[in-house]
């Protein structure tokens, strides 16, 4: 059953590249990856990709394939018409070093400004008490395997270089709102510090990053949504008012 | 000489997985400068794939769970090969160990009193495996990764420098570790971005560089793992114990044959999934062995009871150690009793209703769907043995995980030897490379304190031969491409040190090892250094070629079947191997085997077993110590 794809792929650095055409074999339940490597082994062994786990774990091996952001690992052959074309370019909202590959560092920068989980003070190592009930919302973020496409898709950033210092992207903002709704994380102003600090406030809802995670997360609804709505919650619900104010903890200021 | 990018921290840590992390937290914490370096980006080092969960005696589910019944499940799943002060320090510190994980932020799954749940596995008595579904890998990486982040913040508030006590190199690969009088003084590499050289002026590395399942075509294992913390540390002069015990995993995928060898996990089978045969027998019930008949069950009807009532039936075969499912598996196959694609079935479908499956295997249930287009809810899945760990690794004291031979080379997690004997349970891995990282992360510090401030440098004329090493490949021109020999290592390893294995078959794959030793050498690869895939699987080659000669040459003296380590030729179990280390050490060019005697194991440790068990893997001699049986 196997047969020869028509593949173009992307070639080159940051500075100059273009799309190189191939002809590859398939063979039966193969994923894009798989052909990249075979790429690799038998006509271009410099081509550079960046992958791991191959099971769509690990969230690495990201890239655009016909334009649309997904996990190589992830993408079946079989998805596509054997007389089609198939073009993968590397994420368009980073730089490129090469080839397929990436600069994802934005991320990792992002990531290191967002104040960390706060224990609380009062609970001793082995002593912590949730109900499963409370765990999940935030681990459905915590689901995240990093793969950045969501930040990849983002209009706000992805021809928006100049947007990227103020703007942390779907990622952080699931990061944030696990936080916020972590039942025994000792902070409060997870919400005033993604408006204030993440730009919160760019994001205008088009769940295009929700269209694109691998893991499902309803990035949109479950996260940015109810992290937009705190303003609305604390001056209008007149039960969540009082209540903040009998349990009031000290203010911070969001700043790190 | 080249001009090249240096740098003089206190520890090094080289990989960025759960051991490494965790070795790397240990050692800010003690006041240390600390290196982190990966082969890949952070947060994608093989931990992530880790899915079932962390074993540790906490007792949320069974209260009659405690460290000496987790003790007494790891020395028999290893066939009391172990080390007994690592399985001892394992059982004694994991629930510690997981617990100060929710401090870092880890939101496990719960039991009904708010408790971190735990699920039966593989060999373990009772629900012993702190688990999140079953992405637990990921859990813990991510907690860690958060965590170093936290400690940078405040460094960063403390000193104006987030990475003034921890700098995280990414995709950077470690060629060489140097050394003087015996001692580490730093270690060299390059970024696989850029192809530009590095080098470490240090008097402390931890080697948390993972396995070498790359040396098998059939593996659960990523491209990272190419055994370079075991071949650095035999070039440096350390040694490694025991590398003839693989574990194959029983349940690997096994079609569409591109993601052949990806892992199933054994929570399939400890949520209730059990393996079939194409006659749709339950076949695992022929397979029980000797030594574990006691604690299994013999009735479909008695196996099934013991999920809702543990205490009072013995446990389902299907959760036998790796070893014992995976050769059963293997046997049914041979047997002609195998599926079209040459596994058996994993059937959960028929054991669990839809939504408790999406629930507790979400991982699982999207796996098979997105690659095989096979809906784990309504089918059965297919599924056959995968070249997963090596329970082999650098030999190390316990308590310090320092190697007794290089001052100041610590190992922990996969590539650390010893902790598992000659078969690891599930989940005792995530718990392992959290004690021993942390302890590989004291230990460094400790040693840096002993030995004062003295600073060390690395002799200049060993790091100009390194990099000439390095750049061989490319200086190189007409010579062979490193993934011809790659895929021909591959076939050796699978098809002649494998699942089953005998000296004929080895002493063949010694030699063919030793001809595409000879290859390597005349490896060319086209290009450039700037992320060249070609170059970087050539200079892994070199690791690869060392760990798969330790592997076959130990296999080959080992004249017995244990665990991992199977001989159709010797096909039991001897008491007088129980006895035996197998040390491999190298001058960088070839593998020698010595045998060196097991520690004895401590009277107050022994009588935690019953004599009459411990008679099945002991000679008489051994258990003089211990007090007669009572009838």
């Amino acid at each position: 059953m196997g047969y020869k794809a028509k593949f173009r792929v992307y070639r080159g650095d940051g500075e100059q590249g273009g799309l190189e055409n191939y002809e590859v074999d398939v063979n039966e339940g193969e994923v894009v990856l798989d052909i990249i490597h075979r790429l690799q082994a038998t006509q271009t062994p410099d081509l550079a990709v960046r992958w791991n786990c191959k099971a769509g774990k690990c969230g690495s091996c990201s890239a655009e394939v016909n334009g649309k952001p997904r996990l190589l690992c992830m993408t079946r052959m079989s998805t596509f018409e054997e007389n089609e074309t198939i073009t993968v370019t590397p994420m368009r909202t980073f730089p490129v070093i090469r080839d397929l590959v990436t600069n994802v560092s934005f991320n990792y920068t992002k990531a290191r400004q967002i104040p960390a989980f706060a224990p609380p003070a009062d609970i001793k190592a082995g002593d912590y008490r949730m109900q499963q009930l409370d765990v999940e919302r935030s681990q459905e973020f915590r689901k995240c395997i990093e793969c950045f496409l969501c930040q990849n898709t983002c209009h706000v950033v992805r021809d928006h270089e100049e947007n990227k210092e103020a703007f942390s992207g779907p990622r952080f903002f699931i990061r944030a709102a696990e936080l916020d709704m972590h039942p025994l994380d000792a902070r409060t102003d997870r919400k005033s510090f993604a408006q204030a600090e993440q730009g919160l406030g760019m994001c205008n809802i088009t769940k295009c990053c929700t269209d694109v995670c691998p893991e499902h997360i309803k990035i949109t609804d479950n996260a940015i949504i109810p992290m937009k709505e705190r303003v609305v919650d604390t001056k209008y619900d007149p039960v969540v008012f009082i209540g903040k104010i009998l349990r009031r903890k000290p203010r911070e200021t969001g700043k790190i | 000489m080249t001009q090249i990018e240096r740098h003089s921290f206190d520890v090094v840590v080289m990989g960025a997985g759960g051991a490494g992390l965790r070795a790397a937290i240990e050692a800010r914490m003690m006041g240390k400068s600390v290196a982190i370096i990966t082969k890949s980006l952070l947060g994608k080092a093989h931990t992530v794939m880790a899915e079932g969960g962390a074993a540790a005696a906490m007792g949320n589910v069974n209260s009659n769970d405690n460290w000496q019944v987790h003790f007494r499940d790891t020395m028999r799943g290893g066939k009391f090969l172990n080390n007994y002060r690592m399985a001892e320090l394992h059982a004694k510190e994991s629930p510690d160990r997981i617990w100060e994980l929710e401090t870092y932020g880890a939101l496990f799954d719960r039991t009904k009193d708010g408790k971190i749940s735990q699920r039966n596995f593989g060999g373990h008595e009772y629900p012993r495996l702190a688990h999140v579904g079953d992405r637990t890998g990921l859990e813990l990486i991510r907690t860690m990764q958060q965590k170093i982040i936290s400690l940078q913040q405040d460094d960063e508030r403390e000193f104006g420098d987030g990475e003034k006590f921890i700098k995280v190199f990414a995709e950077c690969s470690i060629q060489e570790i140097f050394t003087k009088d015996g001692a580490v003084t730093g270690c060299m590499g390059y970024f696989r971005e850029t192809g530009d050289f590095i080098a470490f002026d240090t008097a402390a590395i931890v080697l948390a560089t993972g396995g070498i399942g790359k040396a098998y075509r059939v593996t659960s294992n990523s491209w990272e793992y190419t055994g370079d913390g075991h071949a650095l540390a035999m070039r440096a002069g350390g040694s490694l114990v025991n590398m003839e015990f693989l574990q194959f995993h029983p349940t690997g995928m096994v079609w569409p044959p591109s993601v052949k060898g990806i892992l199933v996990t054994e929570s399939v089978r400890g949520d209730g999934g059990v393996l079939k045969n194409s006659e749709g027998k339950r076949f695992m019930f022929d397979y029980v062995p000797d030594v574990f008949r006691k604690q299994y069950a013999e009735t479909e009807e008695e196996a099934d009871r013991w999920y809702t009532d543990a205490d009072n039936n013995r446990r389902p075969p299907e959760l036998l150690p790796r070893d014992e499912v995976a050769r059963a598996i293997n046997s049914e196959v041979k047997a002609g009793r195998g599926t079209p694609n040459g596994g058996v079935y994993l059937d959960i479908a028929s054991r669990l209703p839809a939504e408790q499956i999406l629930k507790r295997l979400p991982s699982m249930y999207h796996q098979f769907k997105e690659l095989a287009d096979v809906d784990i809810t309504k089918e059965p899945m297919e599924v056959g043995p995968t070249c997963h760990y090596v329970m082999g690794g650098v030999e190390t004291i316990p308590d310090t995980c320092a190697s007794p031979y290089v001052q100041g080379l610590f190992a922990a997690g996969e590539v650390g030897g010893g902790m598992h004997g000659s078969n690891r349970l599930g989940g005792n891995s995530l718990s392992d490379l959290l004690v021993f990282g942390r302890r590989a992360g004291l230990g460094a510090a400790e040693y840096l304190d002993s030995r004062g401030g003295a600073a060390v440098a690395i002799d200049e004329a060993d790091l100009q031969a390194a990099i000439d090493a390095a750049l061989a490949p490319l200086n190189a021109t007409d010579g062979e491409t490193p993934y011809t020999i790659h895929h021909d290592l591959q076939a050796v390893m699978g098809d002649l040190v494998g699942i089953i294995r005998n000296a004929d078959e080895v002493k063949d794959a010694i030699v063919k090892l030793d001809a595409l030793k000879a290859r390597a050498k005349n490896v060319s690869v086209a290009g450039d250094r700037v992320f060249n895939p070609g170059w970087h699987l050539a200079l892994d080659l070199t690791n690869l070629l060392l760990i798969s000669e330790s592997v076959a040459k130990a296999a080959l003296i080992r004249e017995e079947s244990r665990g991992g380590h199977t001989r159709d030729d010797f096909p039991t179990m001897d008491p007088k191997w129980r006895q035996v280390n197998l040390i491999c050490k190298s001058d960088g060019t070839a593998v020698e085997v010595t045998q060196q005697p097991v520690p004895t194991i401590p009277t107050e440790l022994l009588s935690l077993f019953d004599r009459a068990e411990l008679k099945k893997y002991m000679t008489e001699e051994e258990l003089t110590a211990l007090p007669e049986e009572k009838n």
